[in-house]
């Protein structure tokens, strides 16, 4: 079986990044990661391959630099990379990142796209369902479970009150929660060989695109940036054995008992 | 033609709150036009209309529930390349937000996601989203054309019925549904269990974090949310760990809440959890760090041990309604 994994470079969430005010666009300061939600796509992809056989390719759209989030997942034990990486790219909208890895991927075989649900610092979740739209491919989304057996993937899908058992025909896409496994942690031994593993860089130039991409298929402009209405403190008192008293009138003033 | 439309998600013939919260944003915006699919869509009609709903379209076919998104894409793409609105809202729903994705790939169209306002300004559209945490807020504006899909968070707005409107019209749909092509079909539903209210409608949340120090802590706040009628949530620190499942939890990756009542016990207040529950009428934190960011929030905090305090609590509830 072939995994195709989608996995983004974001800024570490330990230390996000800013956005400037005048150019209104995010400053990346710090560390960049893989973001963790795509680990747990890549780890998805990785208990598949080891189950029955086949291989993971990662792919990334993204700076020349975004090559160090492959290179974790490779070390994780994917088998090679793409890197979608070209000037005109910068600053992407989904529908253009999600025409782009389409792009970068047409004419290879592939039976699953794995995607985690949300970026975890753009968090729209947009680009796996416009991914599955561009490929005419179903999309299991929002998986805690996954299952590939007889040309069918099923995923237990996460709901508001519990879950749906969801099956579709490969090829799919599925998007995972961070509750459906425990990333890997990559093993030396993993970083170094990582390190000869295969990474395609591709420029648009080298890709068959359906549409535009980039700067020219903007479909949207941050037009203000302003910081958000903050809540005023209240009463902050020391619990000095009277704490639970206190609660307890205030809930009872707001007729809550 | 300008127009406003809502994807209106029903269950078994009720519209689920968030298709009453995008009609009453959509009514500041224009007149709006529901899409109500699936069985019990045409009985949901009325209440669509009670909440501005001029015009509802419904389609009964079965296959909408039963498989994601793929019909409910066609059907939109063609009503819309008809009627060509200039505006779909969605909510930010597991539902909503497969819908919209793959309808903004069909149709070439802006997707702005997590969006909490949108307003018409200057002929054009408005769509706020938070960013980093909800700390702060950025207006963006489609450039592309017509219509915008837009994601509105659940709970952004409160959804109030229109005053005065009669039913809206209707307009049934029954054109076949494509199953051939291939679609994630749901095989089945598993409820899990839950007691008291749900999250999303508790006027009283009792929500713990990382601070209660072990998954069976949790059992007091059971034991004060039912004292208080009020409903349990959790941190993400705190599902991280597996002390709760996900479904408790509140904040930018998981619930938005509203209620009357938040209290906050051993939770530090991180941004992306506050995000989630300062839409709070008041809030109430209990924490042993007096610098806890939750107190810069709270109506009332406590600097104290949620160990200590929370038994305290249940019984000072329990006197003061006489049992
Ligand atoms: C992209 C992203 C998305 C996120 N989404 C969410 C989200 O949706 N929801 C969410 O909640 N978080 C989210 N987070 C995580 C968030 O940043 C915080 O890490 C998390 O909210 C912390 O949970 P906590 O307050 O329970 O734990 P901590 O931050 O560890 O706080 C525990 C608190 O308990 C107090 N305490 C300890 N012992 C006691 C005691 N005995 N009595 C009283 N108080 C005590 C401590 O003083 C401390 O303030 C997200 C983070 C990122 C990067
Ligand atoms: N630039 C990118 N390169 C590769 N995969 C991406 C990229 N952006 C998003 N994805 C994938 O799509 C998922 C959802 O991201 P998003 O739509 O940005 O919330 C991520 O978890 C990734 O799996």
């Amino acid at each position: 079986m072939n995994v195709l994994v989608c996995v983004k470079q974001i800024p570490d969430p330990n230390t996000p990044g800013k956005l400037d005010p005048r150019t209104k666009r995010l400053v990346r300061e710090g560390d960049l990661v893989l973001d963790p939600g795509d680990e747990h796509a890549v780890e998805a992809g990785l208990q598949l391959v080891e189950k029955d056989a086949g291989e993971v390719t990662l792919v990334s759209m993204g700076p020349p630099r975004a090559l160090e989030a492959i290179r974790r997942g490779l070390a994780m034990g994917a088998h090679r990379g793409i890197l979608v990486t070209d000037p005109e790219l910068e600053n992407s909208d989904a529908l253009s990142t999600a025409r782009a890895i389409a792009g970068a991927i047409k004419g290879q075989q592939f039976d699953l796209i794995i995607c985690g649900t949300e970026s975890t610092d753009g968090s729209s979740g947009a680009v796996p369902a416009q991914l599955a739209e561009l490929l005419g491919w179903p999309l299991l989304s929002f998986a805690k479970k996954l299952e590939v057996a007889n040309g069918k993937a099923t995923i237990d899908r996460q709901t508001d009150e519990g879950y749906d058992v969801v099956e579709a025909p490969l090829p799919a896409v599925v998007t995972v929660t961070g509750g459906i496994n425990e990333a890997r942690y990559p093993a030396l031994r993993g970083i170094m060989q990582a390190k000869n593993k295969e990474v395609k860089q591709l420029a648009l130039a080298e890709i068959k695109l359906d549409g535009q991409v980039g700067k020219a298929a903007l479909t949207q402009e941050v037009v203000e940036v302003a910081p958000a209405e903050a809540r005023k403190a209240g009463e902050v008192i020391e619990d000095k054995g009277d704490g639970a008293k206190r609660v307890a009138d205030f809930l009872k003033d707001l007729k809550v008992i | 033609m300008a127009g406003t439309w809502v994807y209106a998600e029903t269950v078994e013939g009720t519209p689920k709150p968030i298709a009453l919260e995008l009609l009453t944003k959509a009514r500041s915006l224009g007149e709006p036009t529901a899409i109500a699919l699936g069985p019990g869509a045409l009985k949901a009609a009325e209440a669509l209309g009670r909440y501005g709903a001029k015009k509802v379209y419904v389609h009964e076919d079965p296959a909408f529930v039963e498989v994601l998104a793929s019909p409910a894409v066609d059907l939109l793409a063609r009503l819309i390349e008809q009627e060509h609105p200039d505006l779909v809202l969605f909510g930010m729903t597991y539902e909503g937000r497969d819908v919209a994705a793959r309808l903004s790939a069909r149709l070439g169209t802006a997707l702005i996601a997590n969006a909490t306002d949108i307003t018409r300004k200057d002929g054009g559209l408005a769509v706020v989203t938070p960013v980093f945490g909800g700390s702060m807020l950025v207006t963006t504006a489609p450039r592309a054309k017509a219509p915008t899909l837009v994601l509105l968070r659940p709970k952004a707005v409160t959804a109030e019925p229109a005053g005065s409107s009669g039913a809206p019209s209707l307009e049934t749909l029954s054109d076949p549904v494509d199953t051939g092509k291939p679609g994630a079909r749901v095989l089945r539903r598993e409820k899990e269990k839950a007691s008291g209210p749900r999250l999303e409608d508790a006027a009283v949340i009792v929500s713990g974090g990382r601070g209660l120090g072990a998954p069976e802590n949790f059992k007091m706040l059971d034991e004060l949310a039912a004292e208080l009628g009020a409903a349990v949530g959790a941190s993400r620190a705190v599902v991280d760990a597996g002390w709760k499942p996900y479904a408790f939890q509140i904040g930018q990756t998981g619930k938005t809440v509203k209620p009357t009542v938040y209290i906050a016990l051993g939770i530090s207040g991180a941004m992306q959890h506050t995000v989630g529950m300062k839409g709070a009428k008041t809030i109430i934190a209990i924490n042993k760090d007096p610098e806890a960011p939750i107190f810069k929030m709270a109506d009332l905090g406590v600097v104290g041990d949620v160990h200590k305090i929370v038994p305290q609590l249940i019984q000072e509830v329990r006197a003061r309604k006489g049992k």
